[in-house]
């Protein structure tokens, strides 16, 4: 970018004056970068000396150094796999709604309507909501016998929430309902952006519908929807609030929750230490392919 | 656009309109549902099958504001002395609790509705503030390393809020900021100081540097510069970036919950721990959250044609 040669020198004709440029500069940067290592990685350091011991925060008792035990009992612990796997499901499941609906809804909307501003505004709602407050109000629209959605769909008493095959299939279209809208955000602005000539020329030639979706459409539109793909990956793997505050079923147990249980309801200190840190390796390497694609976009 | 001409294409526009309909239906039904039954009398929020239209009271409201009693059965209250809202309580087999003074005794909601003011306001102040001058540091300045330190400042945003949380816990437990408004405060500035850089740079590096070079040529210092020129350019993004780390600030669940219990509890943690065993009154649940979502739905209005670009940490542009 050429953003960088015009930037100014910190030796230039102002630095006499005032504050240097250079003082400017670390005085504006220096300070948020120190909280942020204070509160954020200080933290973390902590917390991976914790997890080589058998802390436990609810106890007196000093802790012991265990080594590498934590890490051994967790990666060992079929229960935890099942956690991982609960997860895993959880994402793809609610992802693909979520690209699929948001998709479909941005194709829509990418034409001109009657209140196009005021419709889409309202669409993106759900995603600006509190997922745990407006999570538990979803308790009540699955209620089997006097929930809204059984009546609307004519489905009986179906069990959506106590039903532990349903239940995290339940919280993933809740999830889906709240985060579609993200994607129909990012879709739009993808499909705004595709050159109008391409579609002209396409209808000069006579090409089909599914030809212009899948060669012109898709093609173009696919680096901002992975951007929106990635993203929800991310935030679907770190679900905690949405899923602890509809269900408390073991077949929704996410490893955040998973977590969050071992940490503050059984006292597991030390382990949980050592889990946060799986978690984390795992998260940071979603968030680097994420910041990739991210200063991808910015460059185009 | 293009012209709409064949009969085709006008069916499926025709087609397409009617589904964006049912899509606004389906996706804003739990939003309605949610106005709909904090208006509701209690016997009418769980029926079978679901009421739809019902003459609108206010007792959600009230009784959310206050704490209450069951009456006894022999209890004798002036029921026509009693002022309307205390009426309305008392329709239902309750009376309002009070002190030993007569003082209407309040629920929890309103302490902690007050809570996630104070918290989301300072946060939000504190995030922007830091963030607006770090964003302007890294867009003016040559700093080395400059993405390294971009990616690590939006990293400590993508990390599950329970990790960092369980030794933020312990530390907090160490120096006593548990439960206090201070604890949270502080973590909800690091959570969106991360973002508020992100956004506010994308908005800094749009405002040509020749204005503010033109006033280092009249004599401002770069100090001057700054107040005067760079930030009143970039009041709109601030009031963006403002707007969202309050609602993330607002919207927080986790950190609030393990961090918090009663003094500087949030209403987020607050309001699911009402729905505990037995049969929940979904009518003050719901009068409740339709209050805690109102200044959300607003903002995102306000914030419409800014949404893509906080959404997606500023990488997006209209």
């Amino acid at each position: 970018m050429a953003e960088v040669m015009n930037r100014l020198d910190p030796k230039s004709r102002a630095a006499a004056r005032g504050f240097s440029d250079l003082a400017i500069r670390n005085l504006f940067v220096v300070p948020t970068v120190a909280f942020l290592i204070v509160f954020n990685i200080f933290p973390l350091i902590y917390s991976l000396g914790y997890s080589f011991t058998d802390f436990r925060a609810s106890s007196k008792e000093a802790a012991n150094f265990v080594g590498l035990q934590n890490y051994r009992d967790l990666l060992a612990d079929p229960f935890i796999w099942t956690n991982f796997t609960i997860t895993a499901k959880y994402v793809i499941v609610s992802v693909t709604g979520q690209v699929l609906v948001g998709f479909g809804l941005a194709l829509l909307l990418n034409r001109s309507f009657p209140f196009k501003g005021l419709v889409t505004t309202l669409l993106l709602l759900p995603m600006m909501l509190s997922m745990a407050v407006v999570g538990l109000f979803w308790k009540l629209l699955y209620d089997p016998n006097f929930g809204i959605i059984n009546y609307a769909l004519g489905l009986g008493n179906f069990e959506w929430l106590s039903d532990p095959g349903i239940a995290l299939y339940a919280v993933a279209l809740t999830d889906i309902w709240m985060w579609s809208p993200f994607v129909m955000l990012l879709s739009l602005a993808g499909l705004s952006a595709v050159p109008k000539h391409l579609y002209e020329a396409a209808s000069i030639d006579r090409a089909g519908r599914f030809y212009v979706f899948f060669r012109i459409t898709l093609p173009l539109v696919a680096p901002i929807l992975l951007i929106a793909i990635i993203f929800r990956t991310m935030e679907a793997f770190k679900t905690f609030d949405l899923a602890f505050v509809m269900t408390s079923q073991p077949t929704t147990e996410l490893i955040s929750i998973r977590l969050y249980k071992m940490a503050f309801q059984e006292w597991q200190t030390g382990k949980s230490c050592a889990l946060a840190y799986i978690v984390l390796i795992m998260v940071l390497t979603i968030t680097n392919i994420y910041v990739k694609y991210l200063n991808k976009a910015k460059q185009r | 656009m293009a012209t709409v001409t064949s009969y085709g294409q006008r069916l499926g526009n025709r087609v397409a309109v009617g589904m964006i309909i049912l899509a606004l239906i389906v996706f804003l039904a739990p939003i309605a549902w949610i106005g709909a039954t904090a208006f509701k009398p209690r016997n009418l929020a769980t029926t079978v099958p679901p009421t739809i239209f019902f003459a609108p009271e206010v007792s959600p409201f009230v009784k959310l504001f206050t704490k209450r009693v069951q009456l006894k059965p022999n209890e004798k209250v002036d029921y026509e002395s009693a002022p309307w809202w205390e009426r309305i309580v008392l329709d239902g087999g309750e009376r309002i609790s009070r002190t030993g003074r007569g003082e209407v005794q309040l629920s929890g909601y309103p302490s902690r509705f007050l809570n996630s003011l104070i918290v989301a306001i300072t946060s939000t102040f504190l995030a922007v503030a830091m963030g607006t001058i770090t964003a302007y540091g890294f867009s003016r300045f040559k700093v080395k390393g400059e993405a390294d330190w971009l990616f690590f400042i939006l990293s400590t945003r993508m990390l599950p809020p329970v990790v960092v949380a369980i030794p933020m816990f312990l530390m907090y437990r160490a120096v006593g900021l548990n439960d206090t408004h201070l604890g949270l405060i502080i973590l909800y500035t690091a959570f969106n100081v991360s973002f508020a850089v992100w956004l506010m740079k994308g908005f800094i590096d749009e405002i040509p540097r020749e204005y503010e070079e033109a006033a280092l040529v009249d004599g401002y210092t770069r100090m001057e510069a700054f107040f005067k020129i760079v930030l009143p350019e970039a009041a709109t993004g601030i009031a963006a970036t403002a707007v969202f780390c309050f609602i993330t600030a607002w919207n927080e669940y986790a950190f609030a919950l393990i961090m918090t219990n009663r003094r500087a509890q949030t209403a987020p943690p607050f309001i699911p721990s009402q729905v505990g065993s037995g049969l929940p009154d979904w009518t003050v649940i719901a009068s409740g959250t339709a209050l805690f979502l109102l200044p959300v739905a607003i903002f995102t209005f306000l914030l419409r044609n800014h949404l893509l670009r906080g959404m997606s940490f500023g990488a997006i542009r209209k």
